[in-house]
């Protein structure tokens, strides 16, 4: 078993047209910006993969990541919880002129419906949103005297998430908060893309400390000292 | 509504009456900007633990300009640093907490507070592009929903309401608000004064109340320090 593969571009190649993309990271922390990058570079060179659904807590800030994603007209619709960030102009100005779709979801309620999918969940009743505009033709149900609204799963094609420490196992560490939703978008994606900052022989990191178990994960890539959102976007840097 | 309003409190005031009510040993959320500040004026000798939707617990004071870990951020994306005993998780998890309710106390911003408890403060309208975050999850999930606020808007208005007029976060959810004139409980479908600024009348406060403020009990002054 080796899940290692060789470079950013061998882990982004299997990312088709309209495919329901999963991008771990919560603002910046924990945003796989090379993954992301190196699926913009592809699809200035070929023209794919576009038509991308983005599963993700927000809608990308500055010129980088899922802004960037967002600006080349890869993105078809997003499914979020908070769409606006410092600089979120890049997600604005096309959902303004109608030309990105968004599916706003209160944030506990996304983590559940991806916890959820990768659990074979396909439906839970949650409290939230009850009586909102966000439950309107959702299913309501009583248990117990108290109203729940019926959410469903989410699943994805893919996820590209950010981890800490990877074998060729699979198994992963997350570096602070930037684990966020990287841990349960491995587990409902079809297909799991890791960026990681070391690889380490199986072992090499402790069963103790493995926080997403290699079987969630199909793919690991390093790279080494990974650039930060916020660095970017205070430099107002942009992709390309 | 043209009372003199120079007598209320400010922002950090009103956060300091909310820090009075938080038990020792709490878990706590603040809300995003003016409820952050709720944690400055922790009472000395309770400790409590903040919970910050990303995924931490026991996140203290924002680090040194120039010393931010852009992996360490709180629910506002402001960087943050550690208290000892503090803990990481992940995105369910972290609203494991929220909706199963773990967390003690949430402390929120409010649009609008509807005598019946309801809460309006994710949304103004149709116009521009909604965002709600984790406000409905922790409506419904902390044990004691509070509210701090200022008692009227810019314009004047009310936000203390029979009914909220903007798109509702939650129903049935506030049990307690701390405006910058008042404290006011929210029992059995009506408000119940419990505190006010010893400056301001009842009947000036009812009049800049949108629903009918009730006082079973006695009404205590409301004193807080300069801050």
């Amino acid at each position: 078993m080796d899940k290692t593969l060789p470079s950013l571009t061998e882990a982004v190649a299997g990312i088709e047209d309209g495919a329901v993309v999963m991008v771990s990271g919560f603002g910046g922390s924990g945003a796989p910006i090379e993954l992301m990058h190196a699926l913009i570079d592809r699809f200035r060179a070929t023209g794919s993969p576009g038509n991308l659904t983005v599963i993700n807590n927000n809608a990308g800030n500055g010129q980088v990541g899922i802004a960037a994603m967002i600006e080349q007209g890869m993105v078809a619709k997003i499914i979020c919880s908070f769409p606006r960030s410092a600089n979120s102009r890049a997600f604005i100005e096309k959902y303004q002129a109608g030309e990105i779709a968004l599916e706003l979801v209160p944030q506990g309620t996304l983590a559940e419906r991806i916890r959820a999918a990768g659990a074979g969940i396909p439906a839970f009743f949650t409290p939230t949103a009850y009586g909102t505009e966000l439950a309107q033709g959702k299913q309501i149900q009583e248990f117990d005297g108290r109203p729940y609204v019926m959410e469903r799963w989410l699943k994805a094609d893919v996820a590209l998430i950010k981890a800490e420490l990877g074998d060729r196992m699979g198994n992963l560490t997350y570096r602070m908060a930037a684990r966020n939703f990287a841990p349960i978008m491995a587990m409902a994606a079809a297909r799991t893309i890791a960026q990681v900052s070391r690889i380490v022989a199986p072992g090499g990191i402790e069963p103790e400390a493995v926080i997403t178990p290699g079987i969630f994960v199909d793919g690991v890539v390093a790279v080494a000292e990974p650039v930060q959102e916020e660095d970017l976007n205070r430099a107002e840097a942009h992709h390309p | 509504m043209t009372q003199d309003l120079t007598e209320k409190l400010s922002n950090a005031q009103i956060a300091w009456r909310a820090a009075q009510d938080i038990a020792d040993g709490a878990y706590v959320n603040l809300g995003i900007g003016f409820p952050e500040m709720v944690a400055r004026f922790q009472p000395e000798g309770r400790e409590a633990v903040f919970h910050s939707e990303n995924g931490i617990l026991g996140f203290g004071k924002a680090p040194p300009e120039g010393q931010e870990d852009w992996d360490l951020i709180n629910a506002g994306k402001k960087a943050v640093t550690l208290n000892p005993g503090a803990a990481f998780f992940h995105h369910a998890d972290s609203f494991a907490m929220v909706r199963g309710g773990h967390l003690d106390v949430a402390i929120l911003g409010a649009y609008e507070v509807a005598q019946t408890g309801d809460l309006a403060n994710w949304s103004t309208g149709p116009k521009g592009v909604p965002a709600v975050g984790g406000a409905m999850d922790l409506v419904h999930g902390a044990k004691r929903v509070a509210v701090i606020t200022e008692h009227v808007t810019k314009k004047g208005q009310p936000k203390l309401v029979e009914r909220c007029a903007l798109p509702l976060t939650g129903v049935g959810c506030v049990t307690r608000v701390y405006t910058s004139l008042a404290v006011v409980d929210i029992e059995n479908g009506r408000f119940v004064l419990r505190e006010k600024l010893p400056a301001i009348s009842f009947d000036d406060l009812q009049s800049l109340t949108g629903a009918i403020l009730h006082c079973p009990g006695p009404v205590a002054d409301l004193i807080v320090p300069e801050l």
